[in-house]
């Protein structure tokens, strides 16, 4: 095959396969009343997905926070700026870093996971099996694990975003000898409510994204060890790409 | 609940011997295919409510097939699964599971929930399809789990189990919740004899007992043979012949004593459809 028709080939897969996804949303978001009628369920997979991927979001957070704190000073330093440090952190981990970072470790850390599980039980017919046993799976296993990435992901940022500005202050302030007052107040200033609802729509559309894209690939691999493992691997491409792709078209559409 | 009947006028109405109103499952012109190859070719079939009916066949012919269509996990290509006299192909996705409701299927690989224990897998679709108090689930299941031998197992994960166990459970699970319909895949693969004597009693005191219709996939002719009313032998996509186990076994036909006797050679195909061996070893081009 040539390269042309290669390129027209995958971007028609790819449009098939985002046509299935937004048929498969349409699907869960129908489910979802009914899920949302057992919180218990949904209270289960916050604490799967999002519970268990805090240690890597808040180790991961406070190295983020340090590299900001030590090159924003770095760079404001050389315009005599150091007193903005704050408010420079505060707004790159609000409006980029903080829902990015999270949504692109949420995917690696809980989306897999998710994938693998959903794909293992169609491998082994216990989907099947609820289906047989008039049960949705779709309602019950489906909807409550795409609800818990919805709320996840947006809580997860809130906490990367605070232990990202730790990580700051510790090395602007307690290293680096920033004034702590400069620090705090200049944040005050300059961080403004629309900055903050940037990134909880960011950071929202994120979860959507990542839970979206975990309990697809999971749900429609191919039965096998192989189909299994593929669909974990596509679930992370897939979605640190759509998570770029949205994060700037709504940098952009903001703006 | 209750199958609609013709008889709900209230007039005592008796079927004749033959007249199909009174199958539970009905399966008419069935054809249905699978990567390009025909599975089904106008299969037809009819099981009668209260009985216990056999489905025999080699491996390959589309047993496990025909159970997924009466379930309406599969659609054919064309022909009908009638189950209680609705068409599964065509009913909505509400309609079917209220159907599946009073349905219960033992799957060829037993398909128990790995999250949940033993106890939790027979509770399940106690818990999800009804709002029974605690007390009474417990109660279910554990009867359930005893009539199968497994209650001590109650607190074991699937993957603590055996085969033969697994599919006991599986058994627990499908029948928990007394339904009109039972649908067993190979129930008896993978157990020793004492289980084996329990599961076959087990079928037939609960067809019996609960005046339930069941329909079981099996290999094991002479097992089955001692439970069943009705079988039905598929073979290339058809039934090859029907009828109560003794006539079968004493049938002239000579396709239904080779599967009788299990014979490799004879009528029915032990091979999966394939190019001519010695050319294929030799390696010459298909
Ligand atoms: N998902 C599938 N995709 C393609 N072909 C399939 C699939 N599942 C089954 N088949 C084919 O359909 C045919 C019937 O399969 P089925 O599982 O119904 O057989 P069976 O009669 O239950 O056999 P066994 O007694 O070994 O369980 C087989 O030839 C198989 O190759
Ligand atoms: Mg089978």
């Amino acid at each position: 095959m040539t390269l042309p028709l290669q390129l027209w080939d995958g971007l028609l897969h790819s449009l098939r396969k985002l046509g299935a996804a937004i048929l498969f949303l349409i699907e869960i978001l129908k489910q979802c009343p009914a899920a949302l009628a057992r919180p218990k369920l949904i209270s289960q997979q916050v604490r799967n997905s999002g519970v268990l991927s805090l240690i890597i979001i808040m180790t991961s957070a406070f190295f983020v926070g340090m590299v900001i704190g030590l090159q924003g000073y770095d760079s404001l330093s050389r315009l005599r700026q150091e007193d903005i440090l704050g408010a420079g952190v505060a707004l790159t981990l609000f409006k980029e870093l903080g829902p990015v970072v999270t949504a692109l470790l949420f995917a690696g850390r809980a989306g897999t996971s998710l994938a693998s599980e959903i794909g293992l039980m169609r491998a082994t017919d216990q989907l099947a099996a609820m289906e047989v046993m008039a049960i949705d799976p779709i309602r019950r296993i489906i909807a409550p694990r795409f609800i818990g990435a919805v709320i996840s992901v947006p809580l997860l940022t809130a906490v990367f975003n605070a232990i990202g500005i730790l990580g700051a202050w510790f090395i602007g302030v307690q290293v680096m000898g920033v004034d702590n007052g400069a620090f705090w107040s200049q944040m005050q200033e300059y961080v403004d409510p629309p900055d903050i609802y940037e990134g909880v729509l960011k950071s929202f559309v994120f979860g959507v994204t990542a839970g979206l894209v975990a309990v697809f690939e999971g749900y429609n691999a191919p039965p096998t060890a192989e189909g299994v493992g593929m669909a974990t691997t596509r679930t992370v491409v897939t979605t640190s790409i759509l998570v770029l792709i949205f994060d700037y078209t709504i940098t952009a559409y903001l703006l | 609940m209750g199958w609609p009947t013709p008889a709900s006028t209230g007039v005592r109405w008796k079927p004749p011997e033959s007249v199909t109103a009174d199958n539970l499952v009905e399966v008419s012109g069935l054809r249905f295919g699978r990567s390009g190859r025909p599975i089904f070719s106008g299969l037809d079939l009819g099981v009668r409510r209260g009985s216990i009916t056999a489905i025999m066949g080699p491996s390959g012919t589309g047993k496990t097939t025909l159970l997924r269509m009466i379930t309406g996990q599969l659609r054919p290509e064309a022909g009908t699964v009638k189950v209680g006299g609705l068409d599964v192909a065509s009913l909505a996705r509400n309609e079917l599971f209220d159907l599946r409701r009073r349905m219960g299927m033992l799957f060829q690989n037993s398909a128990l929930l790995t999250d949940f224990n033993v106890f939790e897998n027979v509770a399940f679709p106690v818990r999800e399809n009804t709002r029974l108090p605690e007390a009474l689930i417990r109660q279910l299941v554990l009867t359930k789990l005893n009539s199968v031998g497994l209650r001590g197992a109650a607190g074991l994960m699937p993957a603590e189990l055996s085969g033969g166990m697994g599919r006991r459970v599986a058994m627990a699970r499908a029948m928990v919740l007394d339904p009109e319909l039972l649908l067993y895949d190979e129930p008896f693969s993978g157990l020793d004899p004492i289980s084996l004597g329990v599961v076959l009693r087990l079928i037939r005191l609960n067809n019996d007992a609960l005046g339930l219709t069941s329909i079981v996939v099996s290999h094991d002719v002479a097992e089955i043979s001692h439970i069943a009313d009705h079988c039905f032998v598929i073979s290339e996509g058809r039934v090859i012949a029907s009828g109560a186990p003794r006539e079968l076994a004493e049938s002239p036909s000579e396709l239904v004593r080779q599967f009788m006797t299990g014979a490799a050679d004879g009528p029915v195909p032990f091979h999966y459809p394939a190019p001519d061996y010695a050319e294929q070893l030799l390696g010459k081009p298909q």
